[in-house]
């Protein structure tokens, strides 16, 4: 049984990282405020049910999600399920994977640390349809695996797996489109690759917001 | 398993790291093989690492930690002044 007094000790210096999620599951800074503040206070008054040893992050984004899912769906009072268009695997890599190259001065990890903004980023996440955003943020900004994001959204792990699959795949196209935008996907130098990214046909499709 | 198409759709559960240790390592050697798999698990592995690190760099809004801290005084009050509320099943 864990002890209320060592709470605040052990969960707020987890509130950057709440914070930051909240803010791209509402998009919003006051209801992400609200919603991190909601979190502690549930979080808090439930803490003797939190099995010491256990992982203290990974409950408390289950209690982060499990708010933001019961806020956002008595809003909507039905729950989001867009779709998303279906895109070609590996989006980004086949039309900014010769960007590397091109500047070869520096390293590859630096380029692409570079070549978007966090704006963008950030965006590009957030504008996720919410069935996929949450999956997305919760693996690869969160790092949880399939088994915690599948208790923590109340879905089977291979719904899990599709819609990372999916979501990821609309993120890259996302991010492409930034990069397209500011003219970073002709490289400044040619390059004797023979894979040509402004060569590759696009479908023109619109993403659906709820 | 030494396919470029099935390697490559083994792309997302390895960086995941949701692979058996016997699929993980054939990936591994196949990769130490085969340089145009390679960029690929690369550049998705840099990716990654590129969202993650740009995603999670809010500031704390001012206050919010001693707002936080408020609210947990409160719930102390709030159930110390209630009589048999939140009360735990015997053991």
């Amino acid at each position: 049984m864990a002890d209320r007094a060592h709470f605040a000790e052990q969960a707020l210096p987890l509130a950057p990282q709440l914070y930051s999620a909240a803010l791209r599951m509402t998009r919003n800074p006051s209801d992400a405020e609200d919603l991190v503040q909601e979190t502690y206070l549930k979080g808090y008054r439930s803490f003797r049910t939190f099995a010491e040893g256990t992982n203290l992050r990974a409950w408390l984004f289950r209690i982060l999600t499990n708010t933001y899912i019961n806020i956002y769906r008595a809003k909507q009072r039905r729950p989001e399920e867009t779709e998303l268009d279906d895109l070609q695997d590996f989006y980004l890599y086949r039309r900014i994977g010769g960007i590397e190259e091109a500047l070869a001065a520096r390293s590859a990890e630096d380029e692409l640390m570079d070549v978007f903004t966090d704006d963008e980023v950030k965006q590009a996440l957030e504008d996720l349809p919410e069935n996929f955003r949450l999956p997305v943020l919760l693996a690869d900004v969160e790092g949880f695996s399939y088994k915690e994001i599948a208790e923590m959204l109340e879905i089977p792990i291979g719904t899990v797996m599709s819609r990372l699959h999916r979501g990821r795949k609309a993120m890259q196209k996302a991010l492409f489109d930034f990069a397209e935008q500011r003219g970073l996907t002709a490289p400044p130098a040619p390059t004797p690759s023979d894979e040509k990214p402004d060569t590759v046909v696009e479908t023109q499709t619109e993403a659906t917001h709820g | 398993m030494d396919d470029c198409d099935e390697i490559l759709r083994e792309l997302e559960p390895y960086l995941d790291q949701e692979l058996s240790p016997e699929a993980w390592r054939s990936i591994h050697a196949h990769l130490h093989g085969c340089l145009d798999c390679l960029h690929v698990f690369d550049f998705h592995a840099e990716l990654r690492m590129v969202i993650a690190r740009k995603c999670r760099e809010d500031p704390l809004p001012p206050g919010l930690l001693t707002r936080i801290e408020n609210c947990f005084g409160t719930v102390d009050l709030e159930e110390s002044g209630t009589a048999g509320f939140g009360e735990a099943a015997p053991a």
